[in-house]
């Protein structure tokens, strides 16, 4: 994707064809033809960062620990069966009741809720936190794991997607560095003709930042477009991170496609009024991963899922019936390629000297190993790339029987 | 041509209007904006004044008791939203950019954001108006105060749940303290890391200002010092001793301020903001000299900065931020209307006042320049260029860019097929989307 060495007439056209792709994508101008599926990989990873804190306790509730009611209070949920029960997980965890399609995903074997999981911080800040679980590393850093991850899956020269793909307008830490990603958010309600935005490039062309990045951004509109005409609409009236979610399940589900997406959900951070504000986003998580499941069809059964969060929230409810920032939380494994229908979780249990710091969730678990386990066992990296994917995680090690064999 | 006063224009302002003339002298422009109190803001349309914290807080309590109805905005947020407009109204029509532009910088120096909750936008029209701008030409000690004493921020980086755990209400209540302001102003305000100091500084600084906090449920409705939140005790910030009670607070910023940590850091800042991404050593050292030599005059600072010759020279170095490049936009058609520029913020990831974290927005093009944003602005320089395709193709290209306009941007104006698309391919030129 480099149109430089292109005389100028060539460059034009060159840019048109780019640009009817970016802002038309109808059918005829799919992608479908130019696929060398053979060279990318198979296997698909999805990482869903939820901003803002999720409260690992409220989301998979240890109903079965016998200090749990006491503990939550009025925060705490009822026991499965009862009206408003939580989702039963095997006798000692439950969903929340609005994690409707992720327990059907648990029943099929497909989701592997993970408990008292936290990274290595415990600042309690959330843009420590959330910088530091997207790269990586002890301080922060430039890149993000993902992305550093990515730079060691070749491309092929045909390929039409870049192997990464960022949803939304903000290119997440977690997707920045040194490999070119991908990127869709829904587009605004107009747009201009394919041939302004030639022109538009063409202007752009010789500027350093903005000739290649428009380029870039076309690749990826072109795709995406074409990808997206295919099959049913993707309605748009759904919750925004649910139309984001199906996307990119839509993409990645293109022999074409690219293959590592990541996605945010905010919302999280429940200082008050936890019980009704936590409802919705909760839903739009579950309709998400949902969708993500149906829009990537047979290959769901190759895919990994994984949502994490940048620490838990107190065990406790503060004084406005919420929570604040904590440490030890919940993440989520779903997916075709997970061995899920259980908990992993070395439970710390609730008793005021098994908190941590007598306020939050004692982490047992550390969210880097799961990470590490994915892209060493799903997306099959080096142990060098994984090691430079977390630097200073030695001591961590991938933990192993996530994924079916 | 001479390319200064169109630059002054862009660099050191908010872009040029058509009914207002380059100035003959732009440092001499420049250098008039940075003397006396700095231009009128007007108070949101319709209102004789500000909202005050009272107002605001009085509606967060009303808030709080009934709720309005779903899809309904609450009157701390319209009251906020007002302030908004007011502020953009401001920026499309100055006189004074430059000011503006200094005010803009350090609204992001000292970020404040919208998801910090209604104790930021109770506080915001307070802290916009007599915390940062009053400041801009001002000490930057006195702003430090003013920003690290103001409910605003005090509100959003939790100083007011930390409590000294020794005081008496902490030990009543057994809460502990809260190092998110503490850290805060040494990383980001202050010394930044470069500072060398430790988690035991952050710790110790914690405690110093403990007691600090707001009260927003009578009067006074601003901030206030709680003895019976303060931790008791000496305590020691980057190797110096502070006394227990309140003063301590001040002493300790005082010192902050003077730090050289500081100066370096505040120098690289502004040099980065309005000359270069990656700034030559010796310009930062220059503008850091003027910091130290003058106890942090940040009007000394910015006469020094119009003086620096690598501030003058095409071509244009900085990608301009989306808040940058939208009112850039407008103000070259002589737009006035706030709505559409902060609805284009939203949709460019820019919105104002709602940085996602404390250490604000990005200031360099890597934090900007990512492929789906890159054409979502294209997206947005065609709407804009339809809000205003009335206007002549050619005099929106004198005002905007001027003599700094390649060839190729002003062919590619005579071939467009309509006035609305040459003027969206004056909108995406790299003349206009860099500063």
């Amino acid at each position: 994707m480099n149109a430089n060495h292109l005389p100028r007439l060539g460059r034009r056209s060159f840019l048109l064809g780019l640009t009817a792709l970016a802002a038309a994508g109808p059918a005829r101008l799919a992608v479908a033809d130019v696929a060398p599926a053979a060279q990318i990989m198979d296997r698909r990873l999805v990482v869903i960062l939820l901003r803002g804190a999720m409260d690992g306790l409220h989301a998979v509730v240890p109903y079965g620990d016998a200090d749990y009611a006491a503990l939550r209070g009025e925060l705490a949920l009822k026991d499965p069966g009862q009206e408003g029960g939580v989702l039963d997980l095997g006798g000692q965890f439950g969903l929340h009741p609005k994690l409707v399609a992720l327990h059907g995903m648990y029943a099929q074997g497909e989701l592997l809720p993970v408990h008292a999981v936290a990274g290595p911080y415990r600042t309690r800040s959330h843009f420590d936190g959330q910088d530091l679980m997207e790269g990586g590393g002890l301080q922060r850093l430039e890149s993000g794991w993902l992305n550093r991850a990515l730079t060691h899956i070749p491309e092929s020269a045909g390929q039409p997607a870049r192997t990464g793909l960022a949803l939304g307008l903000d290119l997440p830490l977690l997707m920045r560095g040194e490999a070119p990603v991908g990127m869709w958010a829904p587009p605004r309600p107009t747009r201009p003709e394919p041939d302004l935005y030639a022109r538009m490039a063409e202007l752009l062309h010789e500027d350093a930042v903005l000739g290649p990045t428009v380029l870039e951004g076309m690749r990826g509109r072109g795709y995406a477009m074409g990808a997206l005409a295919m099959g049913a609409a993707i309605p748009a009236n759904q919750g925004g991170f649910t139309r984001l979610a199906a996307a990119a399940g839509r993409m990645l589900a293109r022999p074409d496609g690219p293959r590592v997406a990541a996605l945010e959900l905010g919302g999280w951070d429940t200082h008050a009024g936890q019980a009704q504000r936590i409802d919705p986003v909760l839903v739009q998580l579950d309709r998400g991963i949902a969708a993500l499941r149906d829009q990537l069809g047979e290959a769901w059964s190759r895919t990994a899922v994984l949502a994490i969060t940048e620490f838990g929230r107190t065990a406790r409810a503060n004084g406005n019936l919420g929570t604040d920032h904590g440490t030890g939380g919940a993440a989520f494994l779903a997916g075709g390629a997970v061995r899920g229908g259980r908990v992993l979780a070395n439970w710390p249990g609730l008793k005021r000297d098994n908190l941590f710091e007598n306020r939050d969730l004692q982490p047992t678990r550390d969210l880097r190993a799961l990470a590490k386990a994915l892209l060493r066992d799903h997306l099959r990296l080096s142990e060098g790339a994984v090691a430079a994917a977390f630097p200073g995680s030695e001591d961590v090690a991938a933990e192993g029987g996530l994924l079916r064999a | 041509m001479d390319t200064r006063p169109q630059i002054a224009a862009v660099r050191f302002g908010t872009g040029p209007r058509p009914d207002a003339p380059l100035p003959d002298d732009p440092v001499a422009w420049l250098d008039q904006q940075t003397r006396g109190p700095g231009p009128a803001l007007a108070p949101p349309e319709g209102r004789d004044a500000p909202a005050s914290l009272e107002e605001g807080y009085t509606a967060w309590i009303a808030h709080d008791a009934s709720p309005p109805p779903p899809g309904q905005a609450s009157v701390p947020t319209q009251l906020f939203r007002a302030e908004q407009q007011a502020w953009m109204r401001h920026l499309l029509t100055s006189t004074a950019p430059f000011h503006d532009r200094l005010t803009n910088f350090w609204l992001n120096h000292f970020t404040v954001a919208e998801r910090g909750g209604f104790g930021v936008t109770t506080g915001f029209p307070g802290f916009l108006r007599e915390v940062i701008r009053p400041h801009v030409m001002g000490r930057f000690v006195d702003m430090l105060l003013a920003a690290s004493k103001s409910p605003a921020m005090l509100y959003y980086l939790d100083q007011v749940a930390s409590v000294g755990p020794n005081s008496n209400f902490g030990r009543r209540s057994g809460r502990g303290l809260n190092e998110n302001l503490a850290r805060e102003i040494l990383e980001l305000h202050t010394v930044s890391p470069a500072g060398g100091y430790t988690q035991a500084d952050v710790t110790e600084f914690a405690r110093i200002m403990t007691g600090w906090g707001v009260e927003r449920m009578r009067p006074p409705f601003a901030t206030v010092f709680r003895p019976g939140n303060h931790e008791p005790g000496e305590k020691t910030l980057l190797g110096k001793r502070y006394a227990e009670g309140p003063e301590a607070y001040e002493a300790a910023l005082r010192d902050l301020a003077a730090h050289p940590a500081t100066h370096r850091f505040l120098a690289t800042r502004l040099v980065r903001h309005f000359v270069a991404d990656a700034p030559k050593p010796e310009t930062v050292a220059r503008i850091e000299s003027v910091l130290r030599d003058t106890q942090g005059d940040l009007g000394e600072a910015a006469r020094a900065l119009v003086r620096l010759p690598e501030a003058w020279g095409p071509p244009l170095t900085k990608l301009r931020a989306p808040l940058d490049y939208v009112v850039a936009l407008h103000r070259a058609a002589g737009g006035t209307d706030p709505a559409p520029v902060l609805g284009a913020l939203n949709a460019l990831g820019q919105p104002l006042w709602n940085a996602p974290q404390p250490n604000g927005w990005p200031d360099t093009a890597s934090g900007w320049a990512a492929p789906e944003p890159m054409m979502q602005r294209l997206d947005i320089a065609h709407e804009t260029a339809g809000r205003f395709a009335r206007l002549d193709p050619r005099q929106v290209l004198e005002t905007a860019i001027g003599p700094l306009a390649r060839e190729e941007t002003r062919t590619a104006l005579r071939r467009a097929g309509s006035a609305r698309d040459a003027i969206t391919l004056v909108f995406a030129s790299p003349e206009m989307q860099r500063r």
